[in-house]
């Protein structure tokens, strides 16, 4: 009695979760469950408190911020109640997949037989054809219109009749498990990946060595602020020792470790440096064609890779990957260098490295240059009038003032892209090579062990797709009967999808009996 | 010869082969039903030649560096910007009605594809968009991304037919003004028209060359009606709107007539819709999804970063598996399916429209 309670109780959840209804309402829950995260702005408290200020007013913008975080969605992708509809998602998935499969695979294995009178009669697709002839001609005839498609034929015979059939396609019936397999994999994938790994960014200055990560935190405080950009600094002093940092700091390793965490401070286990950042231009235009970083990987104090990166190019050492993700104009340009090639009309050319305001002299002549002013986009305006155009390095330009016996001669820009505007009068030419240290690289960081499971999926995903919808089990029948010097042909046919091409293709096959 | 030849042929082609099919649909007569369909398939013979040769004609432009042959094929593919992606998709969607056609020997569904291929067509030429084969951003450059536009274009044409086939459904089961799929049908071909009218203002009034769709729908789109700097064009607008809205639902039953003349049934419209859906959602779930998060996992070490236009890419994508599975039902098959049907469908053209309008995200990707 007890134990009959029991059953009914495991097989009302059992019957619950095996339901194409629950799916269908689970995923219409999954998809109004995505849609906050996508108008809410995730993971930024600063901009909705604005936006809730606006629209709830000043007095209860944060309550309402409360609300809103308490409730997880700024982080609506992991919250609970989005967890959980993926635990709900994925149990009804396995629970169905364990009470379908069975008889699917019984459909797959059991062996085909031929169709008694009654079942023949009754088949929505059929066909009958008489031609002359014995047996054994005729089934002649069937085999050859059969083969060549697929179907390899059996034979059955039942007292003067000759049974013939054949199927194929039968493992098409696979496809809905396989793409449910396939998502299981994604699933997991992602899992792993979010457990496993980890996702930051680096803003790398030109000639700068790093050896940490930066990952997204919460809200920090100005100190707290102040004491990241401390312990930045320290690690980046002592190169990334990080013995070296607790003791110029004063404070525990395990200490250490956890303000590292608590700032997103993530270290990589050896350093890495940007040894140069370029942008590529379609000719003259502003259009961007390559962006190229050069970095090196160093480990313990040796080089151990060197690549030049690029979009969709990046760089992997130790599981962790580099992704070219964007760049910009360093806020100071105290450090950079200008890097010119300077050559006299006499042919004595050499290159070098100046800062701002730095003297050069064109070797074997009387005359000097002085560098005066950098513009990182080099427009000229309608009045003649030089100006800036843009906050990243399109068209550099450095003005140049040309000294001949100390009095002032001309000055100029010297544009980096136009090599016209290298050449000086006297037929000198001072290239403008580069503005070295300027610019940052932004490198995208991550290491996500669950990857090859993702693609995994995604590939066996594939295959589900082309055996779900593009193949179908295809079964045929032929019922061959001698009458009166005639033969009478039944065929039967069935697939289990896509009905309309089967019967095109059921008629195409009877078309060539009849024809022979 | 050029392809912009090819293409004027093509477009003419298909005006005339909407003449035809809704001649066709008015005479009954078989003659003209056989020419229509002939210009059809002229149509689409110059249109794939445009395409071919436009494709040659883009190769020494896009082509920036040494690859192997498949890079090089997909990266001067003619498919990067908003006039070749609605070249792709009506390109599809003929070869579409084409097969149905084909398939099912009936020519009515002509009378209502051609004129969306034409129009799509027509608009490209009154807005004079630009039309210029240009190079590829670096991020753009990716075997990857490239596959996954095209694929996406490709689905969403056999989506769009999916849902004119639902809506005809839903127009020849539905005709009572107080039921609920009667309201659905005439609010979502409304919406539908409305969107496709103001934007269709839009381009009239900026007649812009616009560099990239999301310009265009970050700082054109509805400016010329319901988002107009002037309130009262902006109220009128949405009375206009409404209006729309209301004639639809007060005499849209008068449209089952129309339909009730064609022969066609509901069993081959559901059909046809299922068909279609069968078609796109693979496609849509290899190209849409899987090819565009291999991309992002490349460029940018992340295959999926829930921003908002890839979150309502995958909303689309369920929403037509809630279908499928809904078919799977025993209850569900018919009007309900169909209905979700259409709502995947209306997603498709929030996600391309609403999503860079009201939702920002970082799929901005023509920065990088
Ligand atoms: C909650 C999880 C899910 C469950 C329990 C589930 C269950 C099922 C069941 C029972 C079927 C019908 C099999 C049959 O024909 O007997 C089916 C079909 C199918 N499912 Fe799912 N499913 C789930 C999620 C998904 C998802 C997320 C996708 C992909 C987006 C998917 C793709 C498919 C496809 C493509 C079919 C075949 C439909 C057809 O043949 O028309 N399923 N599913």
């Amino acid at each position: 009695m007890k134990e009959d309670i029991f059953t009914k109780g495991t097989n009302a959840i059992w019957k619950f979760f095996s339901s194409v209804t629950l799916t269908v309402t689970t995923l219409i829950l999954f998809v109004l469950a995505s849609i906050p995260g996508t108008i809410i702005e995730q993971g930024s408290p600063e901009k909705n408190l604005q936006l809730l200020t606006k629209v709830v007013g000043e007095g209860f913008a944060p309550k309402a911020l409360n609300i809103i975080i308490g409730l997880g969605f700024l982080d609506a992708y992991h919250s609970w109640w989005f967890v959980v509809l993926l635990l709900l998602l994925t149990s009804n998935l396995t629970i169905c997949t364990i009470d379908r499969f069975p008889n699917t695979w019984k459909a797959i294995k059991s062996p085909m037989g031929p169709l008694d009178d009654s079942s023949l009669i009754n088949m929505p697709i059929k066909a009958e054809i008489r031609v002359k002839g014995n047996i054994e001609k005729t089934k002649e005839l069937v085999s050859k219109s059969l083969k060549g498609h697929g179907y390899n034929l059996s034979e059955k015979r039942v007292d003067k009749t000759l049974h013939l059939y054949s199927q194929k396609g039968k493992y098409s019936r696979l496809g809905v498990y396989v793409v449910h397999a396939s998502i299981i994999l994604v699933l997991t994938g992602a899992m792993i990946g979010s457990i496993f790994g980890f996702k930051g960014f680096l803003n790398l200055p030109e000639g700068e060595t790093y050896s940490v990560v930066i990952m997204k935190t919460g809200l920090l405080t100005q100190e707290e602020e102040n004491e990241r950009e401390y312990i930045l600094n320290t690690i980046e002093s002592v190169s990334g020792d990080f013995v070296r940092v607790s003791q110029v700091m004063g404070i525990e390793p395990a200490m250490l470790k956890s303000k590292l965490k608590r700032y997103g401070i993530r270290p990589l286990g050896f350093s890495i440096r940007c040894d140069d950042f370029e942008v590529d231009f379609y000719g003259n235009s502003d259009m961007p064609k390559e962006y190229k970083s050069w970095l090196t990987v160093i480990k313990e104090g040796k080089e151990v890779i060197k690549k030049a990166i690029k979009v969709n190019d990046p760089l992997t050492y130790n599981g962790i990957t580099f992704y070219q993700s964007s760049y910009g104009l360093m806020p100071s340009l105290r450090h950079a260098k200008f890097v010119l090639n300077i050559k006299s009309n006499s042919g004595v050319s050499e290159t070098k490295h100046f800062n701002f305001g730095d003297k050069f002299s064109i070797p074997g002549t009387g005359m000097e240059g002085v560098i005066g002013d950098f513009s990182p986009a080099l427009g000229i305006d309608e009045s003649g009038r030089a100006f800036t155009y843009a906050e990243t390095m399109n068209n550099p330009a450095v003005l140049i003032e040309f000294i001949e016996k100390g009095k002032h001669k001309y000055s100029g820009w010297i544009l980096k892209r136009y090599p016209t505007t290298w050449k000086l009068p006297e037929g000198h030419t001072v290239e403008f090579k580069d503005l070295w240290g300027a610019q940052y690289t932004g490198l995208q960081v991550g290491r996500d062990p669950g990857l090859w499971f993702v693609y995994a999926g995604f590939a066996l995903m594939s295959v589900g797709f082309v055996l779900a919808f593009f193949r179908s089990h295809k079964k045929l029948w032929a019922r061959l009967k001698e009458e009166k010097g005639e033969v009478i042909i039944t065929m039967a046919g069935t697939a289990n999808k896509n009905r309309f091409a089967f019967e095109r293709e059921f008629e195409k096959r009877v078309k060539s009996v009849r024809e022979g | 010869m050029t392809s912009s030849i090819f293409f004027s042929l093509s477009e003419l082609a298909y005006m005339m082969a909407m003449v035809g099919y809704i001649a066709y649909l008015v005479f009954k007569r078989k003659g003209i039903g056989v020419a229509a369909s002939a210009i059809t398939i002229f149509g689409f013979s110059t249109q794939t030649m445009a395409i071919i040769k436009r494709w040659i004609e883009s190769y020494p432009i896009k082509i920036v560096n040494e690859g192997d042959l498949l890079s090089k094929l997909l990266h001067s593919a003619p498919f990067s910007n908003l006039y070749e992606s609605l070249i792709l998709f009506t390109w599809t969607i003929i070869l579409s009605y084409l097969i149905i056609e084909f398939r099912y020997k009936n020519r009515s569904f002509g009378a209502f594809v051609t004129p969306i291929a034409g129009i799509v067509l027509l608009f490209i030429d009154l807005t004079g968009m630009s039309k210029d084969i240009q190079p590829l951003m670096p991020a753009l450059r990716s075997n990857w991304l490239i596959a996954h536009v095209i694929l996406s274009f490709i689905a969403y044409a056999t989506f769009a037919i999916s849902f004119s086939t639902a809506i005809m459904y839903l127009i020849m089961t539905a005709e009572k003004r107080n039921e609920g799929f009667y309201i659905f049908w005439t609010s979502s071909v409304g919406l539908f028209l409305i969107v496709l009218i103001a934007m269709a203002i839009d381009f009239m009034t900026f007649r812009v060359a616009f560099r990239t769709p999301e310009t265009f729908i970050k700082s054109y789109l509805f400016r010329a009606t319901f988002l107009n700097q002037s309130t009262g064009i902006s109220i009128m607008s949405w009375i206009v709107a409404s209006g729309v809205l209301f004639l639809l639902w007060r005499f849209g039953y008068l449209l089952k007539r129309v339909l009730d003349t064609f022969s066609i049934s509901i069993d081959t419209l559901d059909d046809i819709t299922y068909k279609s859906i069968a078609v796109g959602f693979p496609v849509f779930g290899l190209g849409g999804l899987i090819f565009g998060g291999v991309w992002a996992a490349q460029a940018w070490g992340t295959y999926w970063s829930w921003d908002p236009k890839e979150t309502w890419s995958l909303i689309t994508w369920l929403v037509y598996a809630i279908y499928l599975h809904a078919r799977v039902m025993r209850g569900w098959k018919g009007k309900k399916a169909v209905v979700i049907a259409s709502v995947g469908f209306l997603i498709v053209i929030f996600t391309y429209l609403g999503v860079n309008l009201l939702l920002s995200g970082l799929h901005a990707y023509g920065e990088l």
